[in-house]
C-alpha cells in the first residue's frame, strides 16, 4: 500500500467510539406512530401523495419529486396514515416541515417486490433511475442524493472511493456496518461501480477500526477491482476533499467536485442501502444510527426505521443519565442540537449524541482574539479564521469573498483549539448567510431595476407611438382640410359655372 | 424529554486551551531566567516585578472599571499580569517605583486598553512602555549594576524595596556603583573610539567567555524556558526560528568581515535580551504576523533590526524597538503572505466567487 499524503492542518481528537461497539447492532421494532418528514435532504421537498386515512404498506412511496435534486419519501412499515401536519425537523433551522404520520399495523406488509435480473445488464442511467425511486442519499450525513452522485457527466471515472473513515468523534454506525454486514457494502459497490462504470473502487477506513479492516479485507481479497485501505485517524479526513487528497495526493478544486479530478466518493452506508434497493427492493426505509455519549446509559448502535421517535431509541440505548443537558443530531463536531427527542429519525441521522455538562462548554467564556494562529494550523482548507472571524464582525462581506469564505468546511477544527472560546464556526455560517442574503438582494434589486428600466422604455414607447398616432392623424386631418378646399374649390367652380350658365340662358 | 430550547452551535466540545492557561505557562516558562537574573544580578529585578506587576493590574482594573467590562474575569486573562513582569525584565534591576509606574501604566492604559484592550493593540505594550521610559528617562533607564561577582556590594531584597520606593541607597553604596554600561553598549562606544574588541574584552571584567557575566547565564536560562513553551506548543516556532537565524546570520557576515570590529555572531545571541525577546516579546500574537510565512518574515525582520539599533543605534538593547518597528509591518506583512488555500491554483487565491 501506497504511503497516505496528508491535508494541511486537522485535529487528533479523543475517539469515544469504543463506548458504542461494545455490542452488535440492535433492530429496533416498529414504534407507535412513525413520523417521515417530506423534506429530508437538499434540494427540493417530496410533495405527499397520500391521504389521511389511506392504509398504505411497507415501502410504498408516500411523497413524490419532480425537481431534479430530489427523491422520493416512503412508508417505513404498513399502516395508516393518521395526519400530514408540521412537526418540528432534524434540522439546523429547527423549523417545522410536513411530516407524514403513519399509525403501523403491526404486520410490517411488503408492497409488491418484483425481482430485478442482473444489474450487471442494466444500463446505467435506468440505475440511477432505481437508485432515485429508491429514495437513496448519502447516509453520511449530509444527505445528498445519490443518483445524482453516481452519475458521471462525461467523465470516466477513474476511482469510486467509499468512505468509512468516520472521522467525527462517538460516531461508530459505519463502523459497525462494515464490522457485520460488509457483503452489503461489497454488492452495494459493485452496483456504484457499473452506474458510474468506474475502474477501481477504494474503501478507506480509519486505522482506528481494525476489526472493520479484516471483515472487508477477508471478502476483498478475492476482488482484483476493489483495494481496503487504511488511512491515518486526523479529523477531518471523511471530509470529500480531505479523502481525496489523503488517497491520492490531489486537491479537488475550490468550488469543483471530486468528479473534477474523476473520482466519486460515497460513503459506505450508502453502499449498502443502494445493495439493498436493488438486489432486495427495499427503499431506504431504515438506517443504523448511534446512539451514544456520557448522557445515555447504554450507547450502542440500533437500526431504526426512518421516523421512529429519537426518545425510542433513548429508551433502547438504557434511557438517559441524570446530568443530560444537550441532546445532537450528529457528532460533538458538525452536529446540530435539538431541542426535543419526539424528533424522528431521518435519513441523515448517523447519531444521536447525548452530551453532559462536561462535555461542552456551557457558560459563555468568550474572550477576545489574541490572533495566536492556532486555527490557522489546524484549518483543513488553509484558511486565515481568525482574519475571517474579523471580518464576519464587522460585516465586511466583500473582505470574506476575498479571504474564500466558501471554502470553509465548516469542521469546527479552529473553534475547538481557540483560547478565546470564540464560536467561530458560527461566525462563518453568519458570515456565509449575510453574503447569500446580499445575493438574492442584489438579485431582487437587479430584477426591479430591469422592471423599471422596462417600464419606464414601455411607457416612453407608448407615448412616442401615441405621439407618432397623433401626428399621422394630424396630418390625415390637414390632408382631409386641403381635400375639402378642393372639393369646396371645385363646388365653387361648378357653382360659377352653373351661375354663368344660368346667366347664359338668362340672357 | 425536551431540552433547552435555545440553539447551540457546533463543535460541542468541551474547552482544551485557555488564554488564562497560555499566560500562565508563559509566565512559569520565565521563571528559570528570573531566578538566574536574581542570581547574577540581585534582588532589584524583583522588586521590579512585584511593583510592574501591582501597577499592571492596577491599572487594568481601573480602566475596565471605567469601561463597564468585567473586572475580575478580565484580569484572569493574565495578560496585564504578563505585560507588567516583561516590561520589569526590561528595566535596569533598580529603578524607582515611580519610574516603573510611568511605564506600566502607559503599557496598560494607552498602549493597550485605549485600543481597545487585549487582543486589539497593535503595539506591544510593554515594550511600548520600555520606549516610553527610555526616551523619557534616559539616565534613570541607563544605570545597570554590575553583575554581583563584580561588585563591591550589594542590595539585600528589603534594601532593593527601599531603594526603589524612597531612592535610599544603604549604606555604602553609591549611585555610580549601579551605573553601568552593558557589555553591548561599551563594546559599541569602544569600538567606535577606535580599539579593537579583543583588546576591550580584556579590559572590561564585564565580558565573559561568551558574552557578558550573567547576561550568558539568563540567556541560556530564557532559552531553555522558550524551549519548553515550543515543546509544548504553547508558542509558534516560527519567529523565534527566523529571528534567531536572521541575527546569526547578519552577525556572522559582519564578524566575518572584521572580527575586531564586529561582535560575534554567539555573543549577540546570548548578550542583552536576545532570548527574552526571541521567545517572549517577538512572540506576542496579538501584535506579531499571523501568517506562517508572515511570521518568518516577521522574525527575521526583528533579528535584522536588533542586530543593526544594537551595532549602530545609540540604545543599549535594540530589541524593543525592533519588535515595535515590526509591529507596525505586521499587518502590511499578512496582507502579502496569505497561504495558499487548497483547491486554488494560483497564490491569489483568487477565483471569480459562485455560492
Amino acid at each position: 500500500m501506497a504511503r497516505p499524503h496528508t491535508f494541511p492542518g486537522g485535529l487528533k481528537l479523543e475517539g469515544h467510539k469504543d463506548i458504542s461497539t461494545g455490542q452488535p447492532i440492535l433492530k429496533a421494532g416498529i414504534p407507535e406512530r412513525l413520523f417521515v418528514p417530506l423534506n429530508q435532504h437538499i434540494g427540493s421537498p417530496a410533495e405527499c401523495v397520500v391521504e389521511k386515512g389511506e392504509h398504505v404498506l411497507k415501502g410504498q412511496m408516500i411523497g413524490s419529486v419532480t425537481d431534479y435534486v430530489a427523491v422520493p419519501v416512503h412508508a417505513p412499515s404498513s399502516g395508516t396514515v393518521i395526519d400530514i401536519q408540521k412537526f418540528p425537523a432534524a434540522h439546523a433551522s429547527g423549523l417545522p416541515n410536513d411530516v407524514v404520520i403513519i399509525e403501523p399495523d403491526g404486520k410490517d406488509e411488503w408492497r409488491e417486490r418484483k425481482p430485478l435480473p442482473d444489474i450487471t445488464e442494466l444500463d446505467p442511467s435506468e440505475l440511477r433511475n432505481m437508485i432515485r425511486c429508491a429514495g437513496i442519499v448519502g447516509l453520511g450525513g449530509a444527505a445528498f442524493p445519490t443518483f445524482i452522485k453516481l452519475n458521471p457527466v462525461g467523465h470516466k471515472i477513474s476511482t469510486l472511493i467509499l468512505n468509512g473513515a468516520e472521522c467525527e468523534p462517538y460516531i461508530s454506525c459505519d463502523d459497525m456496518l462494515m464490522r457485520e454486514r460488509p457483503h452489503e457494502i461489497i454488492d452495494g459497490a459493485k452496483i456504484m461501480r457499473h452506474a458510474l462504470n468506474a475502474g477501481k473502487v477504494i474503501i478507506a477506513i480509519e486505522e482506528n477500526k481494525p476489526e472493520a479492516i479484516d471483515s472487508l479485507q477477508a471478502l476483498a481479497d478475492d476482488l482484483d477491482w476493489l483495494d481496503i485501505q487504511s488511512i491515518p485517524v486526523i479529523y477531518p479526513t471523511g471530509g470529500e476533499k480531505q479523502l481525496v487528497k489523503v488517497l491520492t495526493g490531489k486537491d479537488v478544486p475550490s468550488q469543483g467536485l471530486p468528479l473534477d479530478l474523476d473520482l466519486v466518493v460515497n460513503n459506505v452506508a450508502t453502499a449498502a442501502a443502494v445493495h439493498l434497493a436493488l438486489d432486495h427492493q427495499q427503499p431506504l426505509i431504515s438506517r443504523i444510527i448511534t446512539v451514544t455519549g456520557s448522557g445515555v446509559r447504554s450507547p450502542r448502535n440500533i437500526e431504526a426505521l426512518i421516523g421512529t421517535p429519537m426518545s425510542d431509541l433513548i429508551d433502547l440505548a438504557g434511557g438517559y443519565t441524570e446530568n443530560a443537558d444537550r441532546l445532537i443530531m450528529g457528532g460533538p463536531m458538525m452536529g446540530i442540537t435539538l431541542k426535543t427527542d419526539a424528533t424522528p429519525v431521518v435519513k441523515a441521522s448517523n447519531c444521536l449524541l447525548v452530551q453532559t455538562p462536561a462535555d461542552h462548554i456551557t457558560e459563555a467564556t468568550t474572550r477576545p482574539c489574541i490572533r495566536c494562529g492556532e486555527c490557522v494550523k489546524v484549518c483543513p482548507v488553509k484558511l486565515l479564521p481568525q482574519q475571517l472571524y474579523w471580518f464576519s464582525q464587522s460585516k465586511n462581506l466583500e473582505e470574506l469573498q476575498t479571504h474564500n469564505l466558501f471554502d470553509c468546511i465548516e469542521c469546527g477544527c479552529c473553534s475547538v483549539v481557540c483560547p478565546s472560546h470564540i464560536p467561530l464556526v458560527q461566525y462563518f455560517r453568519y458570515g456565509k448567510s449575510e453574503i447569500w442574503k446580499k445575493e438574492q438582494e442584489t438579485i431582487k434589486s437587479d430584477r426591479a431595476r430591469e422592471r423599471t428600466e422596462a417600464r419606464i422604455k414601455r411607457l416612453e414607447r407608448v407615448k412616442a407611438e401615441k405621439k407618432a398616432l397623433h401626428a399621422a392623424r394630424a396630418k390625415k386631418t390637414a390632408a382631409g382640410n386641403d381635400r375639402k378646399k378642393e372639393i369646396e374649390a371645385a363646388v365653387a367652380r361648378a357653382k360659377a359655372k352653373k351661375t354663368e350658365g344660368t346667366e347664359n340662358l338668362d340672357t | 424529554m425536551e431540552f433547552s430550547q435555545q440553539q447551540h452551535y457546533s463543535p460541542h466540545t468541551p474547552a482544551q486551551a485557555s488564554v488564562s492557561r497560555l499566560m500562565l505557562n508563559v509566565m512559569l516558562a520565565l521563571i528559570p531566567g528570573i531566578v538566574v537574573y536574581i542570581i547574577y544580578f540581585g534582588w532589584g529585578v524583583l522588586v521590579n516585578i512585584v511593583l510592574a506587576s501591582f501597577f499592571a493590574l492596577l491599572a487594568e482594573g481601573l480602566v475596565l472599571a471605567i469601561r463597564q467590562r468585567p473586572v475580575y474575569t478580565t484580569l484572569l486573562d493574565g495578560s496585564a499580569l504578563l505585560t507588567g513582569i516583561l516590561l520589569a525584565l526590561a528595566l535596569p534591576s533598580h529603578t524607582a517605583w515611580w519610574v516603573i509606574a510611568v511605564g506600566v501604566i502607559f503599557a496598560i492604559i494607552i498602549a493597550k486598553q485605549l485600543y481597545g484592550g487585549l487582543g486589539l493593540n497593535p503595539f506591544n505594550p510593554a515594550m511600548t512602555g520600555y520606549v516610553v521610559l527610555l526616551i523619557s528617562f534616559p539616565l534613570e533607564m541607563t544605570r545597570w549594576n554590575p553583575p554581583l561577582e563584580l561588585a563591591e556590594q550589594s542590595m539585600s531584597l528589603l534594601e532593593a524595596f527601599r531603594y526603589s520606593l524612597s531612592g535610599h541607597l544603604p549604606a555604602g553604596l553609591d549611585l555610580d556603583m549601579i551605573s553601568l554600561a552593558t557589555p553591548i553598549d561599551i563594546a559599541r562606544e569602544r569600538v567606535d573610539m577606535g580599539m579593537n574588541l579583543s583588546a576591550i574584552r580584556s579590559e572590561y571584567s564585564i565580558f565573559s567567555n561568551l558574552s557578558g557575566i550573567g547576561t550568558e547565564w539568563i540567556n541560556v536560562a530564557f532559552l531553555a524556558g522558550g524551549l519548553w513553551l515550543l515543546f509544548r506548543r504553547l508558542i509558534d516556532w516560527r519567529i523565534p526560528a527566523s529571528l534567531l537565524l536572521a541575527m546569526l546570520t547578519i552577525s556572522g557576515i559582519f564578524w566575518l568581515i572584521n572580527p575586531e570590529q564586529y561582535l560575534s555572531p554567539l555573543f549577540h545571541l546570548f548578550a542583552g535580551a536576545t532570548m527574552l525577546g526571541a521567545f517572549f516579546i517577538a512572540t506576542d500574537p496579538v501584535t506579531a504576523s499571523t501568517t506562517p510565512v508572515g511570521r518568518l518574515i516577521f522574525g527575521a525582520g526583528c533579528g535584522l533590526l536588533i542586530y543593526i539599533i544594537r551595532s549602530w543605534g545609540g540604545y543599549p538593547d535594540g530589541v524593543a524597538f525592533a519588535v515595535l518597528l515590526m509591529n507596525l509591518s505586521a499587518p502590511l506583512i499578512d496582507h502579502f503572505s496569505q497561504p495558499r488555500i487548497t483547491g486554488y491554483k494560483n497564490p491569489n487565491n483568487q477565483k471569480e466567487h459562485k455560492p
